[in-house]
């Protein structure tokens, strides 16, 4: 199954703050269903990229286009975003579940079951938010997005400092979602998830784009000196 | 016996012997401060949740009316409403003066704007955690609102226990426009000015005990409902 909302077609994005460059002129056309792994050097608008491409943030020129329609609520509300720190309601994990389940007429009582189940958080459904590990509410951010049902998932280093359990966790959530056919953008400095997880790569450096390339291309062969310098290891100023 | 302890039997008396203008004392603070309190949050806490969580022209220069009102004279206030509900005013057909319901209307302008400023800072914080997420979401307004009001709750809580505490302590604007009449307006502030300008010291420091034991009643209650709830949700340990 294809993801309706391909292509994304993002064409010479600008976003400025305080009038530095933020994003600079991104063009890049997103065609594939699978996952796309976003990396570069912490600055170089990753973040802000996705913020964009959810409509969080508002980019000063530009256009971000999907399947051919500009972003707007009714997209918004067939995409999912899990940021790095997970937002959560000061309810319960089941509660939690519940608000979202209000906004959608379309998401059963069952359907929460069936995440919370997914992400092994069910014998916590009774459970305030605030008495979860950092790789619980994060997991429970997660099945909030999946209860949406979203055509295209974004993630914000949404794996960064967990446990490997957690992370294991996390990782097989999203191979599931990609079998089923969601669209996958995940922002990540873990080298080694990448490639497990990447089927492309966009590489961005300094509010640049420095490359967009099929994963093992990107990994065997990059053609830009940052992205080999920044797979190398090294300091990207 | 010195007047404190005088003032401490005559209470506990009048507690125990229930006696009867006591009570009825008692029945209209708390009916006039409950009403003027429930008014207020009905009006002040989306008041509060959109100076938190909306941006529009003049928000600065509303919050910092708000601000201001919160330190307004209780006496001015009942000036302004015994001006409006007097005859000669605006509001004179309405033949509200010297009755609660003009008690009612100036304590909720009195504590209206404490609810509202003190409410709004909980939810721009609130806001601030939440903004991302409800625009992600697309929750709509007032699910938003409703969402800011539950998970702010216990914070709520103390505001309107505040605002409560300044409703039923007030004396200057109730007694301006209740007027103290005995069987009809009179209340447990207004029942002490008049036993101090009488003499009756230790019975007016009775009343104040009893007072004091009212709040601190209210305010024991909101503490056990607010672990109520905490129980009920989470099962305790909290």
């Amino acid at each position: 199954m294809n993801c309706a909302l391909l292509p994304i077609q993002i064409n010479n994005l600008w976003l400025k703050a305080h009038h530095k460059a933020l994003l600079r002129d991104i063009s890049v056309t997103i065609r594939e269903n699978g996952i796309t792994v976003i990396m570069g050097p912490n600055g170089a608008g990753k973040s802000l990229f996705i913020r964009c491409l959810h409509g969080l943030s508002q980019p000063d020129s530009g256009m971000i286009n999907f399947a051919g329609t500009p972003l707007n609520s009714d997209i918004r509300q067939r995409q999912a975003l899990i940021f790095q720190k997970p937002v959560l309601l000061k309810r319960t994990v089941q509660q939690n579940l519940a608000f979202v389940q209000r906004l959608r007429a379309d998401i059963l009582m069952a359907d929460i079951e069936k995440v919370l189940e997914q992400v092994g958080l069910r014998h916590l459904a009774s459970q305030p938010v605030k008495q979860l590990s950092g790789g619980e509410q994060q997991r429970l951010a997660l099945a909030r997005a999946l209860l949406l049902q979203p055509e295209i998932l974004f993630l914000d280093e949404a794996s960064a400092n967990l446990d490997p359990a957690s992370v294991g966790q996390i990782e097989n959530v999203l191979l599931d979602a990609r079998k089923k056919g969601q669209k996958i953008i995940l922002i990540t400095h873990d080298i080694a998830q990448a490639k497990r997880l990447a089927d492309d790569i966009i590489f961005l450096h300094h509010g640049q784009l420095y490359e967009y390339s099929p994963a093992d291309e990107f990994f065997t062969r990059p053609m830009s000196e940052q992205a080999k310098a920044y797979l190398d290891g090294q300091i990207l100023i | 016996m010195s007047i404190f302890q005088e003032a401490l039997s005559t209470a506990f008396a009048l507690i125990l012997q229930r006696d009867a203008d006591l009570l009825e004392i008692i029945g209209l603070s708390m009916q006039v401060s409950l009403t003027a309190l429930f008014i207020a949050c009905v009006l002040g806490l989306p008041m509060g949740a959109l100076m938190g969580s909306r941006e529009f022209r003049f928000k600065q220069s509303l919050r910092g009316i708000f601000n201001a009102l919160m330190g307004i004279p209780p006496v001015v206030v009942g000036l302004i409403v015994y001006l409006n509900l007097s005859r000669s005013g605006l509001f004179g057909a309405l033949e509200l003066l010297y009755t609660p319901t003009a008690m009612i209307i100036a304590q909720v302008i009195i504590i209206l704007p404490i609810i509202a400023a003190l409410s709004s800072q909980i939810f721009e914080d609130l806001h601030e955690e939440y903004r991302d997420l409800f625009t992600s979401l697309v929750v709509p307004p007032h699910k938003a609102l409703l969402a800011y009001i539950t998970d702010a709750r216990y914070s709520l809580l103390t505001i309107i226990l505040a605002g409560f505490g300044r409703a039923i302590s007030e004396v200057g604007a109730v007694m301006i426009v209740g007027g103290n009449i005995d069987h009809l307006t009179r209340v447990m502030t207004t029942a002490i000015a008049l036993e101090t300008s009488k003499g009756e010291l230790a019975l007016a420091l009775a009343l104040g005990i009893i007072l004091l034991l009212l709040a601190l009643l209210v305010n024991f209650a909101a503490q056990q409902f607010k672990s109520f709830q905490t129980v009920q949700r989470y099962g305790g340990g909290r």
